[in-house]
């Protein structure tokens, strides 16, 4: 038997699914949840097989609620229109819904599903997921229990730290599991530069550039951060800054 | 193609009454010459009824080339030469109708110099006259072509705005349709019909800029219900109006998409229940609509401006109004609050 849980936050969407899968007796709806911190919760209390998600919803959206959970189970997503998605699904071997969707398709997604795979492709879905959070222009991050959505503005610079980046905000800092290189090209769009092996720094905050020893420079953020500027990164700061 | 001058009535009346008073200007100046009536008046009938031939032919070459480059140049020219041209065809039919050996055919020879200025003055000022008149024209048309132009693109664009429908309306919708046929069948044809009904009203050619509040907010009563079927409890709202308002207009599906833009504002960024209050008052004798929907201030994305939904409404009421100060939005803690004006024109 596999455990199901729905996550959508129209009552009306949750329960199509449900009566989609009375037919299906390998599969058990264990819970429905209205949104992704219900979600988060939900899956981490009952550890379910797959789940069905909704990728609009209040607060964190599907792929930020996805990012948020350390071993994600399978998912089939349900969403009615996103062009973003549809692109990174089809380049991905996750099934998606696409609403409204009739029983044929839905059993089709199931099938698909009831071997037990691999969870690579996942992998992938993750990384394009990233991106369209991206899109949004801000970060979610865990904090303890609690979560964290930071708007892309209010970070102040970011820190290579090993598996990690340190995301480092007026309120804090924060760890994300994800590579420079990934904050790197995400963030280009929004006045961010790499100007380290280890540093990506808003360059928006950005009061004073010093030259320091030969070939190399800092820079002075508003809030008082002093950050090292290697030769290549001093190319791409001047790059981002027009200068 | 430009119509041509004779087409307009009170020139060609004009025309009538200049010609004759050259004729009579010519007759009495012959007269004062001791010229005997019969050549006085042959001489100037025959004299003008050319020019005024001349000048037609001129004006009428014109109608179908009008010189650019140069343009000037070329009325000289031409007048010159038309003039040149008169000058022979006056002495012409002068000599064919004069008796061979009569003196005025001396006359006639002796006075070219005066004949020649005065044919090439009218000639050179009726061809200046033409050149005016149909740069004009032109200018007017091209004038007319622009306005048109401009005036269809501005009602396209208007148009375009007023339509955007929210696909993730529309297939969230028909989801929940399709969930309601298995349930409450009863149900799902009720929402087939408002959802018809408020597509029908997207759909509605620009044949009325113009809506009163009391249309606006039925129409937008049919969205607030198909999105209360897809929300549940969670979406309530509140209209506040005063009776006598109702006959103010906005304009066509302005309130919707203002409505639209709350909610999916509101139902994203809270997980609790959400009320969104719409307000229209009396302002300065302007409609003034309030939308308030609450937010989360600390986790709300921050917006680019005013966001997507509302600066498509900044820029209808723009191009409408020609203001931008029409739509605003402020926060406080709790509540984001979108305020249109409406000023009342019509």
């Amino acid at each position: 038997m596999m455990k199901v849980i729905i996550i959508d936050d129209e009552p009306l969407a949750r329960s199509i699914v449900k009566e989609y899968l009375q037919t299906h007796t390998d599969l058990e709806l264990v819970a429905e949840c209205n949104d992704g911190f219900e979600g988060i919760k939900t899956i981490q209390q009952l550890q379910p097989d797959l789940i069905f998600l909704d990728i609009q919803m209040p607060k964190i959206n599907g792929f930020e609620m996805l990012e948020l959970i350390e071993n994600p189970p399978a998912v089939i997503f349900t969403t009615a229109f996103d062009e973003f998605a549809i692109k990174a699904f089809e380049s991905n071997a996750v099934d998606y819904l696409l609403k409204p969707f009739s029983k044929e398709r839905f059993d089709k997604a199931i099938l698909k599903y009831q071997p037990h795979q691999s969870t690579e492709p996942l992998q992938n879905v993750m990384e394009t997921a990233a991106q369209s959070v991206l899109q949004q222009n801000r970060v979610v991050v865990k904090d303890g229990s609690r979560i964290r959505i930071i708007p892309v503005n209010q970070i102040h610079y970011l820190e290579a730290a090993d598996d990690y980046v340190k995301i480092v905000t007026a309120e804090g800092t924060f760890l994300k599991k994800r590579t420079m290189n990934f904050f790197e090209q995400s963030l280009i769009a929004y006045h961010f530069a790499r100007v380290h092996r280890s540093y990506i720094v808003n360059t928006q905050l950005i009061t004073r550039i010093e030259a320091y020893e030969k070939d190399s420079h800092l820079v002075l953020l508003n809030t008082g951060a002093k950050l090292p500027v290697s030769k290549s990164g001093y190319a791409k700061l001047k790059e981002t800054l027009g200068i | 193609m430009a119509n041509s001058i004779l087409s307009d009535k009170r020139l060609r009346i004009f025309f009538t009454a200049w010609w004759l008073v050259w004729i009579l200007l010519q007759y009495i100046i012959l007269k004062q010459t001791n010229v005997d009536n019969i050549h006085a008046i042959s001489d100037s009938i025959i004299s003008n009824v050319l020019l005024a031939t001349c000048g037609f032919f001129i004006s009428n070459n014109m109608k179908y080339y009008l010189p650019r480059k140069e343009k000037y140049w070329y009325i000289l020219v031409v007048s010159l030469t038309v003039s040149f041209l008169w000058m022979l065809a006056q002495q012409g039919c002068m000599w064919l109708f004069l008796k061979e050996g009569d003196p005025y055919i001396d006359v006639i020879h002796q006075s070219w110099g005066i004949r020649f200025g005065a044919g090439f003055l009218l000639i050179s000022s009726m061809s200046m006259f033409s050149l005016l008149w149909y740069s004009q024209q032109e200018q007017r048309e091209q004038d007319s072509r622009k306005t048109e132009t401009e005036r269809l693109s501005k009602e396209a664009e208007l148009f375009k705005l007023r339509q955007q429908l929210q696909p993730h309306f529309l297939f969230n919708s028909l989801n929940s349709i399709s969930a309601l046929t298995g349930s409450n069948p009863e149900k799902a044809r009720h929402m087939i019909h408002q959802l018809s009904d408020f597509l029908r009203g997207t759909l509605k050619k620009d044949e009325q800029q113009w809506n009163t509040l009391e249309e606006e907010l039925q129409y937008l009563q049919l969205y607030l219900e198909i999105e209360k079927v897809r929300f549940g409890h969670r979406l309530q709202t509140e209209i506040v109006y005063n009776e006598n308002m109702l006959r103010f207009k906005l304009p066509v599906l302005l309130l919707q998409p203002v409505v639209e833009n709350a909610i999916k504002f509101g139902l994203y960024d809270t997980t609790d229940e959400v009320l969104i209050r719409i307000e229209a008052t009396e302002e300065h004798r302007n409609l003034k609509i309030v939308v308030k929907n609450p937010y989360d201030p600390e986790t709300s994305q921050p917006m680019k401006g005013t966001g997507f939904g509302l600066s498509s409404i900044k820029r209808r009421l723009f191009l409408l109004f020609a203001r931008h100060d029409l739509l605003f939005t402020n926060k406080d803690n709790k509540y984001f609050i979108t305020t249109i004006l409406i000023p009342q024109i019509v």
